[in-house]
């Protein structure tokens, strides 16, 4: 396998090209060496073969591996013996139809249009849904539709009494095409669609996307736009973690931490707007750079505005996790075991709140991250209680580097113009975004330009834990659990 | 003239009054979580809003359906002709007649729960399923209350019941035990905070909202309505019972016990601003506590 690190290109020419077997006996021998599939997809090669490329992480040696294969047919799976590589194989086989042989279910995951026509034989919805039989079983149905304001996404109970057997999670009604829309490019409109993958994560999508294409010309973004990034990424995990908290206590029904959490999520939105003009980040970053500088009064006074929020903040969180009732309604609820979540390959929050040291920013740093350090913060339980806490620490440690960087950010253009990418290079790009792990792939082809584009969010490796959580727990505190992981539908189906 | 006016002012109390309960909690719900919320009156305006729209049904429930709304507010509505408003006897009074009051409210839970399962929802069955295994548990609790205050009243008709067991000699510590109970079994009885939480949208955690999800337009009116005047009965057995036995005037009473009423609505909107709910699991514990309250209550008086 060839290593490389995070945001680096490698020759294609260089990565080796295995035989099935040796395919996954390699990754096997990664894997249970600590790594963790981080991409894993296929194309189209010569004469009716299949290449698959496949890039795991290796958090202790902080560097990544690729490797790829030529297969016909199929493959040995790897989900039999390692789950993390579920969600993959099942895309890999809807999208090139390579098997992967053993793999114990081997279901659709977003149901693409077939291309050349209809290939209906896996719509939502006409599906076979896994079903559990007995006396007293019952089945709830929840969704594509739902209750809220929010995504689609259909969640089968099977269920005993309240207790839920089982709870089947079916995805793919917010499938764009996003990798189809990305291939040949970059063109104008390639941001804007990184930018798009999931609304909630604009800015880890394009930090990502920008790094790739980086590396990709061989451009380095000047150190004023890198501290910018950081700036901009920690306040989106600010505000998507403090409206979570906000979110949770609303589900529980307690109000006063739902109602204040719910208003200074704004904060954070409206400093991001402060640098950019949008509250999500939309058209922040560039590849080379950032488009908006800030001066330095502005940065100052950003800085004391974060840091009043985020005192608001813990205000507001600490009535939360004082109250005993709270305490009581989350406490040793949707718990996921450590090694459940180690083998799942579960990223971000959710892994960190089971005692899983994953972060991108500590383990593969990249950009500002490389001086700037931001100790992973850990939680033992893996319940709803622990994914909350989580949300609180890390807020709490992006706010302190917020200020400290808007404070002391370095001189110079904030955008430096790049070059055409390099031929026939394969490039990675992992950013710790707010859900965890954002890993873009790119490989160019003889023009410099997109063969493929591969785009894996952190909600792809999580979904599967959501469903375990659920396990022997009451149906009533599902929404609970869902808001503690609080998942994208749009990030996962593309 | 005056006893025309007071019987008036009865009936008005008892049907005009409720809603307004339900604004008062919203209203502090609000301002505790740093809102301005809704007018005091915004829940006659759901009201007349909901009479004036017209009815969708589904094809595949029956007249079970239709039949829930309507005879869940007439059982409420003959509840509270046995019940006693301001230190008044209500209209209807005889002995034993708090038994009929108790399955006067289980007959409208009854056809709620009937309407509910009509629809053949997976959500609503299990909406009903709560609502019957809770309020299984609640009834016990509520009985020990009832025969507490008869015993201390030596009287089994509501009204001699409420006016009397204050005044009863040593009851002051059934009487606590009496009204805490009450209190906790109202609020699980109107599906509130800590049992259930009404302002939730999501269908899996709820209990009573869940079974009236398919109805719409009138017949939620008559429900809305019903859930009003039901929340009403429990708060005015406790407002009675908190009457001050000084005071004999009976218009004075009765304003006197439309601000319990109205106090009452307040404490039920701290309790909901300030707890989170309660793990459903972990309601009967609740229920149950309510019970063993209320029957050393009763174990009190029978000394």
């Amino acid at each position: 396998m060839l290593e490389l690190t995070n945001a680096t290109a490698v020759s294609r020419r260089e990565i080796p090209a295995l035989a099935a077997d040796a395919f996954r006996s390699a990754l096997g021998d990664a894997l249970r060496g600590g790594a963790r599939l981080g991409a894993l997809f296929g194309r189209e090669g010569a004469a009716g073969e299949a290449i698959l490329t496949a890039v795991v992480n290796d958090d202790g040696v902080g560097a990544s591996r690729v490797v790829e294969a030529r297969v016909r047919g199929g493959y040995p799976s790897l989900t039999s013996e390692w789950p993390e590589a579920q969600a993959f194989e099942r895309e890999l086989f809807e999208e090139t139809g390579v098997v992967p042989e053993g793999h114990p279910w081997l279901k659709p995951l977003r149901f693409p249009p077939r291309p050349g026509g209809e290939g209906a034989a896996s719509i939502p919805g006409a599906y076979p849904y896994f079903a559990v039989e007995g006396e007293e079983v019952h089945e709830v149905a929840v969704g594509p539709v739902h209750a809220g304001v929010i995504e689609p996404g259909h969640f089968r109970f099977q269920c005993h009494g309240e207790r839920v057997l089982h709870l089947e999670i079916q995805l793919g009604w917010q499938h764009r095409g996003v990798e189809e829309l990305l291939r040949g490019g970059p063109t104008k409109r390639t941001l804007s669609i990184v930018e798009t993958i999931a609304g909630d994560t604009t800015i880890g999508h394009a930090i990502a996307h920008c790094e790739l294409l980086e590396a990709l010309s061989g451009g380095v973004a000047p150190p004023r736009a890198q501290a910018l990034r950081g700036v901009a990424l920690e306040l989106e995990r600010l505000a998507n973690h403090v409206g979570d908290l906000g979110a949770l206590a609303g589900d529980v029904g307690f109000l006063p931490s739902a109602s204040f959490l719910g208003r200074l999520r704004a904060e954070f939105l409206n400093a991001t707007a402060e640098i950019c003009g949008s509250r999500f980040g939309r058209g922040l970053l560039v590849p080379g750079g950032v488009r908006f500088d800030v001066g330095s009064e502005a940065a100052a006074a950003l800085a004391v505005r974060v840091e009043k929020a985020v005192r608001s903040v813990q205000a507001a969180a600490d009535l939360f996790f004082d109250a005993p009732s709270v305490r009581g309604r989350t406490d040793g609820v949707g718990v996921v075991a450590p090694a459940l979540a180690a083998s799942l390959g579960l990223v971000g929050p959710a892994a960190r709140a089971c005692g899983l040291a994953r972060d991108v920013r500590r383990d593969h740093p990249s950009g500002i991250y490389r001086f700037a350090y931001l100790p992973a913060v850990l939680a033992q339980h893996g319940d709803v209680f622990s994914r909350a806490w989580i949300r609180l620490l890390e807020a709490e440690r992006s706010a302190a580097f917020v200020a400290q960087q808007l404070r002391s950010l370095p001189g110079g253009p904030v955008r430096v113009a790049l070059g055409s990418l390099a031929p026939d290079r394969l490039a990675l790009s992992l950013v710790e975004g707010w859900r965890g792990e954002i890993c873009h792939v790119a490989l160019t082809g003889a023009d410099g330009r997109f063969e493929r584009y591969d785009v894996t969010d952190p909600s792809v490796h999580n979904w599967l834990g959501l469903a375990m959580a659920l396990r022997g727990e009451q149906i009533s505190d599902f929404p609970l659990c869902n808001k503690s992981f609080n998942l994208s539908y749009a990030g996962h189906d593309l | 003239m005056i006893p025309v006016a007071l019987a008036l002012a009865h009936a008005a109390l008892a049907l005009l009054w409720p809603p307004l309960l339900l604004g008062l909690i919203g209203r502090v719900k609000a301002r505790l979580a740093g809102r301005v919320g809704p007018p005091l009156v915004q829940p006659y305006r759901d009201l007349r809003k909901l009479l004036q729209k017209g009815s969708v049904y589904s094809r595949t429930t029956s007249w079970l359906f239709r039949a829930g709304p309507v005879v869940g507010l007439a059982a409420v509505l003959c509840a509270l002709l046995i019940l006693p408003v301001g230190g008044r006897p209500g209209p209807l009074s005889f002995p034993g007649d708090f038994v009929a009051l108790v399955y006067l409210l289980g007959v409208a839970r009854f056809f709620t729960v009937l309407a509910a399962l009509d629809t053949g929802s997976s959500f609503e069955g299990m909406g009903a399923a709560r609502e019957v295994t809770f309020s299984s548990l609640a009834e016990p609790g509520l009985f020990f209350c009832l025969l507490a205050l008869g015993r201390m009243a030596s009287g089994w008709s509501l009204s001699r019941m409420i006016s009397l067991a204050p005044a009863s000699p040593g009851a002051g510590p059934a009487l606590v035990l009496v009204g805490v109970a009450l209190l906790v079994i109202a609020l699980a009885e109107n599906a509130r905070i800590p049992v259930d939480d009404p302002a939730t949208h999501l269908e899996l955690t709820m209990i009573h909202e869940v079974m009236v999800l398919d109805h719409g337009g009138p017949d939620l009116a008559l429900i809305s309505y019903g859930a009003a005047l039901k929340l009403f009965v429990f708060l005015a057995l406790i407002a009675g019972l908190a009457l001050p036995p000084g005071l004999v005037d009976p218009g004075l009473r009765l304003v006197a016990f439309a601000a319990l009423t109205a106090a009452l609505a307040v404490a039920i909107g701290l309790v909901e601003s300030l707890m989170a709910r309660l793990r459903l699991v972990n309601v009967p514990q609740l229920l149950v506590g309510a019970a063993v309250l209320s029957g050393f209550g009763l174990i009190l008086v029978l000394r």
